[in-house]
């Protein structure tokens, strides 16, 4: 549906994008995710033909866009996008929503039903005689959302849909953008810096880091083997560490820390200087040396424990820095306090061993 | 004091009993600043748009000039009128001098850089956000013009009210164009001027109070516009 072939966009000498390439399958939702000003926006407003690539290509169901204004017009049609921070004209709801479709000369009757269809859709129902510039910024979305999707687009563009949202709006947002994905079976394009949005909304994420696209794939291959120590410290693995490989046997290699050793799957050579990923979710506590399958078990002391809902983020010295993330309950039933010793064990196959240095 | 709170009341009286003097000047007064008001409207909104809408060289300096011209001395607009329409101007032919229509071309002349120069900033004043919202959700060039134009209407009605009193309280322009000729181009501000001069300010004060009951309606209209 949407192929991005080399895109290079510079703004004089500031180079946003630096060769972007790649596809979007019809009906597939894709996140790209990445810090801000790695130039996601910029890459949004390119694939819904607001700006124009420096160079590169950008072909949406096999059609050159940059061919001729009135193409980039059909194109831009076929599209809906909902703007990081969503600008409302001066009207009321109902004439927000329908401005797509008058502009493309809808019947007054069907406007209306598709209209009303939309902003049931959005759970605003009712709020169509209210002036779109007095609602609150997740109403605001939410019309913002109606008006991208009553044209029914083949093609959503979402930046940042819930960066100006607190927790309830966000959710409320996401759920919408979950539903409108399931029963429009619209193409979806999100940006977000927020990971695990991501995670949660797409079939397929990007990470786009100053303005390079460095890893694609499925959320949980994203988040569990990171390609690079960037990509890794971005989507949240709390341990990366730093370390050498000392040996390799039948694909499992140890890795000296600091005197301690990590053992990992992975086929680096000895020598190599490399990084373990380890999420903290992996990591397991215990007051004793307990038998399991884990090949790594370190005591290490609690240097401190920070609650984060139901969780308590617990950090470690165990000759290495090491941050393990328990339930509160766990947390409660044993104990744990800043200056105790503790068990920390996690399994070979937890540990993402990459290259210290990216390729 | 009393002088004046006599003229004052002698004023209010004329207002209230309907003085036909005074009501034939407000209403010549008011047909020649909304006629006025409404072909400079017709002729510098568009003008003022297609600035705006359109990348050229020296267009910042040509809003500079605009923009300088706002205070356009009403006398120069009125010497400039009284040159082109007298019988020895290259318009004299046309004999409008000395009439209304020739006070409607001065006051025109008079409020085309304030119109044209806030249609222009009124288009500024709309966000560019609302530019790409209406481009990314299908309009054409045309309606995306069309989109901007309508989310700039009620700073573009404001600029319209500021011409009109601009026009209606304008005398410079008005004396030298009109001639100030009674019953037919005398207006609010020439009679008041001229009644004045001849000691009658109990009806200079009746139509004082009457232009600037006009001024006060047109703030309140413009103050009403630029909270929408």
């Amino acid at each position: 549906m949407i192929a991005v072939r080399t895109v290079y966009k510079r703004y004089g000498d500031r180079e946003i994008l630096k060769g972007i390439s790649f596809d979007v399958q019809r009906g597939e939702a894709l996140a790209v995710i990445g810090p801000t000003g790695a130039g996601k926006t910029t890459l949004l407003r390119i694939i819904d033909l607001l700006e124009k690539p420096t160079s590169g290509a950008l072909y949406i169901d096999g059609v050159d866009t940059g061919a001729s204004e009135k193409a980039r017009l059909d194109i831009r049609r076929r599209i809906g996008v909902v703007f990081q921070k969503p600008v409302v004209f001066n009207a009321s709801v109902y004439d927000n929503v329908a401005y797509g479709l008058k502009i493309r000369g809808e019947g007054r009757a069907s406007l209306h039903q598709k209209v009303k269809r939309a902003l049931e859709m959005v759970d605003l129902s009712g709020y169509e005689d209210r002036r779109a510039q007095t609602l609150s910024g997740g109403e605001t979305q939410r019309v913002a959302l109606a008006r991208a999707i009553v044209i029914q687009p083949e093609v959503l563009l979402l930046d940042e849909p819930s960066a100006n949202l607190d927790p309830v709006s966000t959710a409320h947002v996401e759920k919408l953008i979950l539903r409108i994905i399931q029963e429009l079976n619209t193409t979806l394009v999100m940006a977000t810096h927020d990971m695990s949005q991501g995670q949660r909304l797409a079939d397929r994420i990007g990470v786009l880091m100053e303005g390079e696209i460095l890893q694609t794939g499925e959320p949980r291959e994203i988040f569990n083997r990171p390609k690079s120590k960037e990509i890794a410290e971005f989507v949240a693995v709390e341990n990366v560490i730093d370390g050498i490989i000392s040996s390799s046997r039948e694909g499992v290699v140890s890795m000296e820390v600091g005197g301690k050793v990590i053992e990992g799957i992975s086929s680096f050579d000895p020598g190599e200087e490399v990084c373990a990923c380890i999420r903290a979710e992996e990591v397991t506590l215990a007051l004793s040396k307990t038998p399991s399958s884990a090949r790594n078990t370190f005591l290490g002391q609690i240097i401190r424990i920070v609650s984060i809902g139901p969780l308590a983020r617990v950090e470690l010295d165990c000759g290495f820095p090491l941050v393990a993330l328990v339930t509160r309950r766990s947390a409660e039933e044993l104990d744990l306090q800043s200056g105790k010793d503790v068990y920390a064990s996690f399994k070979a196959t937890g540990v993402h061993i990459i290259k210290s240095k990216g390729d | 004091m009393s002088e004046l709170a006599h003229a004052f009341v002698t004023a209010l009286k004329l207002i209230f009993t309907g003085d036909p003097e005074v009501l034939s000047i407000t209403a010549r007064t008011l047909e020649i600043s909304c006629a006025s008001t409404l072909l400079g409207a017709l002729i510098f909104i568009p003008l003022g748009s297609l600035i705006y809408f359109h990348d050229f060289r020296g267009k910042r300096l040509l809003v500079n000039i605009i923009q300088t011209l706002f205070s356009l001395p009403t006398v120069f607009v009125g010497l400039l009128v009284f040159v082109t329409f007298s019988k020895a101007g290259p318009l004299g032919g046309l004999g409008i001098l000395f009439t209304p229509t020739a006070m409607v071309v001065g006051q025109v002349i008079l409020i085309a850089p304030i119109i044209t120069g806030l249609t222009i900033s009124s288009l500024r004043g709309v966000s560019l956000e609302i530019r790409d919202t209406a481009v990314s959700l299908g309009a054409s060039r045309f309606q995306t013009i069309q989109t901007i134009l309508r989310e700039a209407r009620y700073a573009i009605a404001a600029t319209l009210l500021l011409g009109f009193g601009r026009a209606i309280s304008e005398v410079g322009c008005a004396t030298m164009t009109g001639g100030n000729i009674r019953g037919f181009t005398r207006t609010l501000t020439t009679t008041m001027a001229l009644e004045t001069s001849i000691g009658n300010t109990e009806l200079s004060m009746a139509l004082g109070i009457i232009l600037i009951a006009l001024a006060l309606i047109v703030a309140v209209l413009v103050n009403r516009l630029q909270q929408r």
